[in-house]
């Protein structure tokens, strides 16, 4: 990559949310603005996935809500996400989770991670 | 300023604005480019302005070039040498500097490059005609189809859509938003994409 566009796509990244991965179950605090109003709404579900380089990633956060399978994307660097929390880290054993979309209940769990990772 | 500048499409990425939205932009390096020639009513029939962009040695200029620079006094040679039309090309100077700086964030631009070349396309890619059936036994399958009645013409309308050489070609965007201007690094922020591979030499005129 061009070493000026890297470096201007540096500019826009935030470096403050936490390391997470595929499998993660996470709470994703996103800012939304009603009129003149701005609140926190909270999105916590499954990360199946991560893709994208520098400014451009995003990831896929799936949860299920009253029996519907809802998945969002957010993009990593949006100034809209107040902040990310990791609730549990998830053993799983490949990068892209979308086979949690053929199952529901006790075999859409996902097994903890054991070891803490640093 | 003459409301013109050379520049060098180095990329394309995203910028997030104060509510949030994500603008994707093309980071153009524009200028600095330099006064080669003035060119006047009197002596050329119309006013414009001959810049260079991107310096070399003169050295390295073939002659007819380094002639041309020569008889205008500059001191360097140019890799790219464009024309722009002003109002007074009297009211430049011989090699005084072009910069981003005549742009402000929010002005409209158009870029003017060169698209990438496709080669020899079919007609999906370069008319946009819908495809056939790939299977069902079908045998059309990205063929153009019918290119006209038989008796009646007896032959091909001018001007049929047909497969051929693609792109390569002068392409101007029109009206893009200015998202950011960078004077100390020479680059400009533009809003959406510009004719063009990365590292292609882009035109940029005000809009209007």
């Amino acid at each position: 990559m061009e070493p000026r566009l890297l470096q201007l796509s540096r500019e826009q990244m935030r470096g403050d949310l936490p390391d997470f991965r595929p499998g993660d179950t996470v709470e994703v605090h996103v800012r939304i603005v009603e009129g003149d109003k701005e609140r926190v709404q909270v999105f916590k579900g499954v990360v199946i996935r991560r893709r994208g380089a520098a400014v451009g990633a995003t990831f896929t956060v799936r949860k299920v809500s009253y029996g519907v399978g809802v998945e969002r994307i957010f993009p990593l660097h949006s100034p809209n996400l107040d902040k990310v929390v990791v609730l549990t880290r998830g053993r799983v054993r490949r990068s892209r989770l979308y086979y949690l979309r053929q199952r529901s209940g006790k075999a859409a769990r996902i097994r903890e991670k054991r070891s803490l990772r640093t | 300023m003459p409301g013109g500048i050379i520049g060098k499409k180095l990329g394309m990425t995203r910028i997030f604005d104060e509510d949030g939205a994500a603008i994707p932009v093309t980071v153009i390096e524009a200028g600095p480019c330099f006064v080669v020639q003035q060119k006047t009513e009197a002596k050329d029939g119309y006013e414009a302005l001959q810049m260079g962009f991107s310096r070399r040695p003169l050295a390295r200029c073939n002659k007819p070039e380094k002639g041309h620079l020569e008889k205008h006094g500059s001191k360097s040679g140019f890799e790219v040498l464009r024309e722009i039309r002003v109002e007074d090309a009297g009211a430049f100077q011989q090699a005084q500097e072009i910069s981003v700086e005549q742009f402000a964030i929010g002005d409209r631009l158009d870029v003017t490059g060169t698209s990438k070349g496709r080669g020899f396309t079919g007609t999906i890619k370069r008319w946009k005609f819908s495809r056939g059936p790939m299977t069902h036994g079908s045998m059309s399958h990205r063929g153009p189809g019918s290119i006209g009645a038989s008796a009646y013409p007896s032959r091909v309308v001018k001007g049929k859509k047909m497969p051929g050489r693609m792109g390569n070609a002068r392409v101007t965007i029109k009206n893009l938003e200015v998202i950011d201007v960078r004077p100390e690094e020479n680059l400009l922020l533009v809003k959406g994409a510009v004719p063009g591979p990365n590292l292609g030499v882009v035109f940029i005129r005000k809009a209007g």
